[in-house]
């Protein structure tokens, strides 16, 4: 392989492992703050039960967030250089505001919280978790605006042999990048509903602390629920935006080879291998995909044929990853719904087949958001910046193959090693239960 | 108003406060058990960065993410060019950090003397590869026309490794002052003594540093230049003189402030010998990396110095407000509460 294919997986491996542990994080701070508030209002002992029991488990997983977020502020430089020298102008810009408004508010107050439980009032104590939940979301924004900007250039002119940025307020407010933001923070949002319905499950499968986790199960079925309603309404929109300024991805996503008016949405097909048009179509209703991409029965579709297949996106591994992640995000209304549902009758105990089945489905939104991603980045290929610099345009010229090797492994094997100990972790104090 | 020249300045701020901070985070992860005799100091003595060394290290992500905002091409040349030694950077980061995160959340001696060694010897290498880095940057770099000549290998010159053992020396003296009015009664005491022998090898080295500065560097073009300059060491020698006389006074947290100040006043004699480059040429300073040839465009600079000027006295501002909740060191209870026990 050469810089360009051990670079891509690298960053592949390195954003996705980074990905395991940030989304929870998204969520999970927030139902903590709401938990600790709680306890705050009500002067109820079994909130702060519940406030420290999910508060540790954010604790053990955000610390492997942070220090994985390490490697992506580093790399674009290491094996992105060219990339780096092309864009830093506009898109050094909000990663290096992420840092100054989000990253250091974060990653302080989260000191405060751990340590500060004697240093302070109950309400600044909760509130210092509510600014860490704040300010990780925040990250969250000015990340996917740095994304949404590759996605879909905007506030920049090409001067001086680079992008150089013009006009600040398009890339703020950058629909590609607010969409993204939604999109991901919802996922993040229902990964910890399901993460803490999961959790409560197990509990309370083994009749363990069953108010507590009663309660847990609850405010998780319920913040589920809504997030992965959300979620639906925005990835709609985000199915429209990558129709409109996206064609190539689009047509990936739904494997459409022919450019048409008034274009069915296909039920069932599978694209060739071999990247050249679907083994079969089946199952075809009228008029759906130019309803569904333009809210217009008889818009025009863009097929992959009327790109070069130099310019389109690797079609199976998006259109499979879109099928899949929409499917997933399906069952999470439909799981999070009957959650909510048997919490509030109090049946939850009576159905341990449905306890059990939650407790499975704690990765599920995991591997949907991954899918996503996969959506996201490889169905934006082969461009780094949409329409502007293809991805082998930005890898780094002085690297040899020989050293992405070595970092690579040492990624895989260093991540692997770390992953290990903090599933594991996680998994013994959520076992543990609350302390009383 | 010239925006490449006042980016400069706060590079070199963002890079100074990254060192000053996580530079004591760094020498009581490496040296602090020097100072602790049994697994209670031990516990202190990583209580007692517990609630700021996560904090710190955003100083190095936001000095990271501002050079690739506010010089692209630095950012770019500085990450690939060095890449095995930016590599072995981010694990030494990456493994203290879970060191420091995992120490506690298992109650056994070995889990908990497992990660004290890695957060010893990750400690040690990022303070070491730092200086390393820094080392070749007053050194300058193999830059070419639009390429990289150096090596590896070559990065390991005597002048970087000297660079390097010199920041270890600061981060030594620099962690042991901390703990020195920080952690237990007993491992403060230890930590005093261990400081003002480090002081001795700190000075020795500072001076080295300086004579081969002078010889084999460009670093001192601008201080002969712009004697005025010169206050900046001066402020170094004068800040690190008084350290010692404090500690030796029984003043250690105040001694702890003047090493703050070395450390800041060490940072900025550097880049104050660097400027106006920022990835100096060794092969021809027309190659060289400048405030004049890879800043980004000035509406960028504008806006980020903006973003800097408002944000980065608010972070100040909390951080500063941290360090005071926290001043008091830790209780049992509250180590226990926080699950870092």
């Amino acid at each position: 392989m050469d810089v360009l294919a051990l670079s891509r997986l690298q960053f592949a491996v390195t954003a996705m492992f980074h990905f395991l542990f940030v989304p929870l994080t998204l969520g999970l701070g927030w139902l903590t703050a709401w938990f600790e508030t709680r306890y705050v209002r009500t002067g109820d002992a079994q909130y702060l039960s519940m406030t420290r029991f999910w508060g540790k488990l954010f604790l053990i997983n955000f610390a492997l967030g942070v220090v994985t977020g390490l490697t992506m502020e580093f790399q674009f430089g290491m094996n992105w250089a060219e990339y780096s020298k092309y864009v830093g102008d506009i898109f050094g810009a909000p990663l290096a505001i992420e840092a100054t408004v989000a990253f250091f508010l974060e990653s302080t107050f989260i000191g405060v919280w751990v340590f500060g439980w004697d240093r302070m009032s109950k309400r600044a104590h909760a509130g210092a978790m509510w600014i860490v939940a704040f300010a990780t979301n925040m990250s969250a924004l000015w990340i996917l605006l740095a994304n949404g900007w590759m996605q879909r250039p905007v506030g920049y002119v090409l001067r001086n042999g680079r992008a150089e940025m013009v006009d600040f307020m398009a890339l703020l407010t950058n629909p590609y990048g607010w969409l993204e933001f939604f999109h991901t923070v919802f996922a993040g949002w229902v990964i910890a509903g399901f993460f803490v319905m999961g959790v409560s499950a197990w509990h309370l499968l083994r009749k363990n602390q069953e108010e507590l986790f009663k309660k847990s199960f609850g405010t998780g079925a319920v913040f589920a629920l809504a997030s992965a309603l959300l979620l639906a309404v925005v990835g709609d929109l985000s199915g429209v935006n990558a129709a409109r300024n996206q064609p190539a991805k689009f047509a990936a996503m739904e494997s459409v080879w022919e450019t048409q008016r008034a274009a069915p949405y296909t039920l069932l097909s599978l694209p060739r291998l071999n990247g050249e048009g679907n083994y079969f179509e089946a199952l075809k209703v009228p008029y759906a995909l130019s309803l569904m991409a333009f809210r217009d029965p008889q818009a025009e579709v863009k097929g992959l044929n009327d790109f070069l297949p130099a310019d389109r996106p690797p079609v199976l591994p998006v259109f499979l990853s879109f099928k899949a992640m929409v499917a997933l995000g399906g069952l999470f209304i439909l799981l999070s719904a009957a959650g909510v549902w048997l919490w509030r009758k109090d049946l939850l105990q009576r159905y341990p087949l449905f306890l059990k089945l939650m407790v499975l489905a704690i990765p599920l939104p995991y591997i949907a958001i991954q899918l996503g991603w996969i959506v996201t980045e490889i169905g934006r290929q082969p461009w780094v910046v949409y329409g502007l610099m293809r991805t082998a345009e930005g890898v780094s010229k002085s690297v040899t193959p020989a050293q992405v090797w070595l970092s690579l492994g040492g990624f895989t094997l260093f991540y692997t090693a770390l992953g290990v100990v903090d599933v594991w972790l996680l998994a013994k104090y959520a076992r543990k239960g609350m302390e009383a | 108003m010239d925006y490449a020249k006042i980016w400069f300045v706060f590079w070199a701020v963002l890079w100074t406060g990254y060192f000053a901070l996580d530079g004591f985070d760094l020498g009581v992860g490496f040296s602090g058990w020097l100072a602790a005799d049994s697994d209670e100091e031990r516990r202190g003595v990583f209580a007692s960065i517990g609630p700021f060394w996560d904090g710190n290290e955003v100083w190095l992500v936001t000095a990271g993410g501002a050079t690739f905002a506010a010089f692209p091409p630095v950012y770019a040349g500085l990450f690939s060019w060095l890449y095995p030694a930016l590599l072995l950077i981010l694990f030494s980061l990456i493994a203290r950090g879970v060191a420091l995160e995992f120490r506690g959340k298992v109650q056994s001696s070995s889990w908990r003397s497992f990660w004290e060694r890695t957060a010893a010897v990750a400690s040690f290498s990022a303070a070491l590869l730092f200086g390393v880095a820094f080392g070749n940057l007053f050194r300058g770099l193999e830059i070419g026309p639009d390429a990289y000549y150096g090596t590896f290998l070559g990065l390991l010159n005597p002048y970087a490794l000297l660079t390097g053992l010199l920041f270890c020396a600061f981060f030594f003296f620099h962690g042991q002052l901390w703990l020195a009015f920080k952690a237990p009664p007993g491992a403060a005491a230890r930590a005093a003594r261990l400081a003002s022998r480090g002081w001795y090898v700190l000075a020795g080295l500072l001076l080295l540093f300086i004579g081969a500065s002078w010889l084999a560097t460009g670093l001192s073009g601008n201080f002969l230049v712009r004697p005025s300059l010169l206050l900046l060491p001066l402020l170094l020698v004068v800040s690190l003189a008084a350290a010692k006389v404090l500690l030796a006074r029984g003043l250690p947290g105040k001694a702890f402030l003047a090493s703050f100040s070395s450390i800041v006043f060490f940072s900025l004699t550097g880049f104050a010998g660097l400027y106006p480059d920022l990835l100096a040429s060794r092969i021809d300073p027309a190659f060289s990396l400048t405030v004049y040839n890879s800043a980004s465009s000035p509406y960028t600079l504008k806006l980020m110095a903006w973003v800097v000027l408002i944000f980065l006295p608010v972070v100040i501002g909390y951080q500063a407000w941290v360090y005071r909740l926290f001043r008091a060191p830790l209780t049992e209870g509250e180590l226990k509460k926080s699950g870092m026990y």
